[in-house]
């Protein structure tokens, strides 16, 4: 923890620093045509030789650039859409990797080291949330303004952490099934504590498992159909389909995550 | 490239190596001994000498509280943590040791903070290196285990500085070891590499792509390895002893070190023979003897070895992979040597692994692959970039003594995460964030790293301050903390409570102290050297003496030389090293006449047929079996 030694830290400004570097920027190219900053798609050139439009690094003379706050799309220059070719954001990732990783700037100024430094973990960052068909979808529909709400992991984590009852809304398609589910899993408690076995019982809890695994695979599928619509209202859909997508993609979310926890709480009684 | 050597720095808990790239190829630097292992061991002489390496050994037997070994095991750790060490090794604690303090260990009157051995081991790699370039060495790659926390790597770092090195990079060693495999092959795959070291156990599962080494899931265990199977066998003895000898040597060191050298050699010996004698002479005259086959040892062995199997079955469950989809399992670490521990492999991935790299210098080989990537690359490496993981999750202490975490395990580094804090009282200026490492639930259970005291926030009603928190995990693995405020810009500070380790002071200072020591260190060196040749010149004269030559020389030639003679024998034992040196060249230019007079002689006697041994005699000894071979790999069975 190097930062963290020595007795005191001072804050090291983080904006205000990358802040003044843009002033400095701007006014060595004072002829740049646009005044407006448009993240990602560098409004300024390149601190090193002045002329290129540059992102990450400067497509003239490679060297890397400062880090601009953007979004993870954006960063890998794609389109805020979710039906993402993973082979193509892997072939990227590896590309850009070999630009921004610290490794390249080992022998490079200290200037030049923290940028690296401050890109390619925003690129890992990137990359690491867009892989990931779940989390590329919470990540837009944050970006995109919802709230992801109470059963988001994390606060189910927490929740089972501290050993807070769960608050979750039951989602109404699965009712009855859940309502079931649960008196059969307090019986397998009492019977476990009797030293009972009753191979009905775990048959009917497997059965219900089953099924519940089968709504988890389903849901995938319909998010996935989301997506495709998603995808296509970027390009000419009203603000009000949109809208209308997202909600639909929480809901999805959100009774996906409720079923992976039922079927963790399954695992876990059978297992006990 | 000529002038600038990076090298590449296997710190191990048993071997270290050094190694750098011989023009495409790695190759590991051999000690003056002409052995790539150097042990790592530090004692202390009778003069409060430092030794290190294979010299050090004799000490753990001889006066085994002088000397330490496996000090790897204490790296970044609190006394707290180490208590099962304790009960294993001889590890002997500072008394004067403050809580929350650094750990300090004694060797001989002297104490010494665990980065500070390790510096001692590295420099004298340094060293090795430094003789074998012929000139200085101050930058280098250095491995950890994968699954090192942050404090651990810190003090490696922190090690590393000491010794006067500046580290360019902390390498992960399966990560090292796949470098270094895959400069070999060069083909594209998923490749899983098993590490089982003298104190250490890593899984790391690769993916190989055009050069890129990508790391997708590591796994391991910071306290398992060959030391564990030492010391059952080791308990073994000792009962053994008690049982059979009526002897309790459970408190003699020396007894101790003198069974752990013997149940080593017949480790190793079992991992190629089905049994072997364990032959222990105690200190006091008695035996003691015992037959191991291999299968009592394999069944002995078989509760550590099996220790591997959940963090590699963890890997690849985090990898998302099955075991039939590793294309190679490559095996590094001594302790893969075992027969046992190969088939547990072979059963856990359903291959034969892979065994053509000598697993004890592999990592050290990849280490200088990557010092050479970061000294801007050759032809073979230009196209190679290794992209690592965090082995652990970073967390922050919430309400309720649970962990939030932030960075998850297995993440690409570096990797960042921003946290939001506010106050929870009006006009509240401190914010206490805790730092944690691990997997579990609750903060108690995980790793504390650090305290963090965001003070000087400007006081505001609760909940209004928005201090932005930025936790950066850089490509060491390290971890770095930037904070502030945002509506205030107001500047603030962090206090920082580190929960192990050395201060950024104390780590200067004890590169200062070297510094002092390595000049004491060299002047001694240098004293003790001329000493040498002082008498090797001087036994040389007294043997010309009785030559005939010595006649042939003029009066003024001989008292010349006898005077200087007595000069040197005058100056020779005294700490005085230009006064030794300028007598011996004198010395030397005074007696140039009669060595080629003896020459002559020689020459003349081999010309009428005599015998040149007495010529062949007058050769100084000791000088020829020095030059040794610069790139000897050791023999891999």
């Amino acid at each position: 923890m190097r930062e963290a030694r020595g007795s005191k830290l001072v804050f090291r400004g983080g904006h205000s620093v990358r802040l003044k570097l843009c002033t400095g920027l701007t006014m060595a190219t004072s002829e740049s045509k646009s005044s407006v900053i448009v993240p990602g798609e560098s409004s300024t050139g390149c601190w090193s030789c002045g002329t290129m439009r540059a992102t990450h690094f400067c497509g003239a003379c490679g060297k890397v650039q400062p880090a601009v706050p953007v979004d993870y799309f954006t960063f890998f220059g794609f389109p805020r859409k979710l039906d993402l070719d993973t082979a193509v954001l892997e072939k990227e990732f590896y590309a850009l990797s070999r630009r921004l990783h610290p490794d390249v700037f080992s022998q490079a100024g200290e200037q030049e080291r923290e940028w690296s430094l401050e890109q390619s973990s925003m690129l890992n960052d990137a990359y690491r949330t867009l892989k990931d068909p779940i989390k590329r979808t919470e990540y837009l529909l944050r970006l995109e303004g919802v709230e992801l709400g109470e059963q988001s992991k994390r606060a189910t984590e927490k929740a089972r952490a501290s050993g807070e009852m769960k608050q979750q809304a039951v989602p109404p398609d699965l009712l009855e099934e859940v309502f079931e589910l649960n008196m059969h899993l307090e019986e397998l408690k009492v019977q476990k504590k009797a030293g009972e076995d009753d191979p009905a019982l775990l048959e009917e809890i497997g059965k219900a498992k089953l099924s519940l695994e089968e709504k988890y695979d389903a849901l995938f599928n319909e998010l996935k159909g989301e997506w495709k619509k998603w995808d296509a209202a970027v390009d000419g859909g009203t603000e009000e389909d949109r809208k209308k997508i997202l909600g639909a993609m929480l809901d999805v979310l959100n009774r996906r995550t409720y079923v992976r926890n039922l079927v963790r709480d399954v695992n876990e009684a059978m297992e006990d | 490239m000529a002038t600038d050597h990076i090298v590449g720095i296997d710190l191990g808990t048993t071997n270290s190596l050094v190694a750098y790239m011989q023009g495409e190829t790695p190759s590991v630097i051999p000690g003056e001994d002409g052995l790539n292992l150097v042990p790592s061991v530090v004692a202390l002489d009778g003069a409060n000498q430092v030794i290190v390496g294979n010299s050090a050994r004799k000490y753990l037997i001889e006066t085994p509280d002088h000397a330490v070994y496996s000090v790897k095991r204490l790296m970044g750790r609190g006394v707290e943590d180490i208590r099962e060490e304790l009960k294993l090794f001889p590890f002997r604690l500072a008394e004067d040791l403050q809580p929350g303090e650094v750990l300090r260990i004694k060797i001989g009157d002297r104490t010494y903070t665990p980065p500070e051995i390790s510096a001692l081991i590295l420099r004298q790699l340094k060293r090795n290196a430094e003789r074998f370039f012929g000139g200085t060495v101050t930058k280098a790659v250095i491995t950890v285990p994968a699954y090192f926390n942050d404090a651990q790597r810190q003090a490696t770092k922190d090690a590393g500085r000491i010794a006067g090195l500046d580290v360019l990079r902390l390498v992960n060693e399966p990560t090292a070891a796949a470098l270094a495999y895959g400069l070999d092959k060069r083909k594209n795959g998923i490749v899983a590499v098993y590490d089982l070291g003298g104190g250490t156990f890593d899984i790391s599962i690769l993916k190989l792509h055009d050069g890129i080494f990508e790391v997708v899931a590591t796994n391991g265990d910071t306290h398992l390895g060959g030391d564990d199977i030492d010391n059952l066998l080791i308990a073994i003895a000792l009962d053994d002893i008690e049982g059979d000898l009526k002897l309790n040597v459970r408190r003699s060191g020396e007894a101790v070190q003198r069974i752990r050298k013997a149940v080593i050699e017949a480790k190793i010996a079992l991992s190629a023979q089905p049994s072997t004698k364990l032959d222990v002479e105690l200190p006091g005259g008695q035996r003691y003897q015992r037959e191991i086959t291999r299968e009592m040892f394999e069944q002995l062995i078989q509760p550590v070895i099996e220790r591997t199997v959940g963090p590699t079955k963890q890997a690849l469950k985090d990898a998302g992979l099955k075991p039939d989809q590793i294309d190679e399992v490559v095996l590094v670490g001594g302790s893969t040597r075992i027969p046992k521990v190969r088939q547990l492999v072979q059963d856990l991935f359903g291959r034969t692994p892979h065994t053509d790299l000598n697993p004890d210098e592999v990592v050290a080989l990849g280490a200088a692959v990557q010092a050479n990537i970061l000294g801007g690359g050759s032809d073979a490496t230009k196209e190679m970039l290794l992209l690592d993981v965090t082995p652990l999750s970073l967390g922050i202490e919430v309400a309720g003594g649970v962990t939030d975490k932030i960075i998850l395990r297995n993440s690409t580094i570096p990797a960042s995460a921003t946290q939001y804090y506010t106050t929870q009282i009006d006009g509240q200026t401190n914010v206490a964030i805790h730092v944690l490492q691990g997997e579990r639930e609750l903060a108690r259970d995980c790793r504390s790293l650090a305290r963090f005291d965001l003070k000087g926030v400007p006081p505001m009603a609760a909940g209004m301050p928005r201090i932005e928190v930025k936790f950066l995990i850089d490509a060491n693995g390290i971890l770095h903390v930037s904070a502030r405020e945002q509506r205030s810009g107001k500047e603030a500070e962090i206090d920082v409570q580190p929960s192990y380790g050395l201060t950024d002071e104390q780590v200067e200072n004890m590169l200062l102290e070297s510094f002092d020591y390595a000049e004491e260190d060299f002047r001694q060196r240098q004293v003790i050297e001329a000493r040498r040749e002082a008498d090797t010149i001087l036994a040389a004269l007294a043997k010309g003496k009785s030559n005939p030559a010595w006649q042939q020389l003029t009066s003024a030639e001989r008292t010349n030389a006898e005077t200087l003679e007595k000069g040197l024998l005058a100056v020779k034992d005294g700490n005085d090293y230009s006064a030794i040196r300028n007598t011996i060249d004198a010395l030397n230019t005074g007696t140039m006449h009669l060595a080629e007079l003896m020459m002559d002689t020689a020459v003349s006697s081999a010309l009428k047929g005599k015998a040149m041994d007495d010529a062949d005699a007058d050769l100084p000894e000791g000088e020829t079996s020095q030059a040794g071979h610069p790139v000897a790999k050791a023999e891999f069975k």
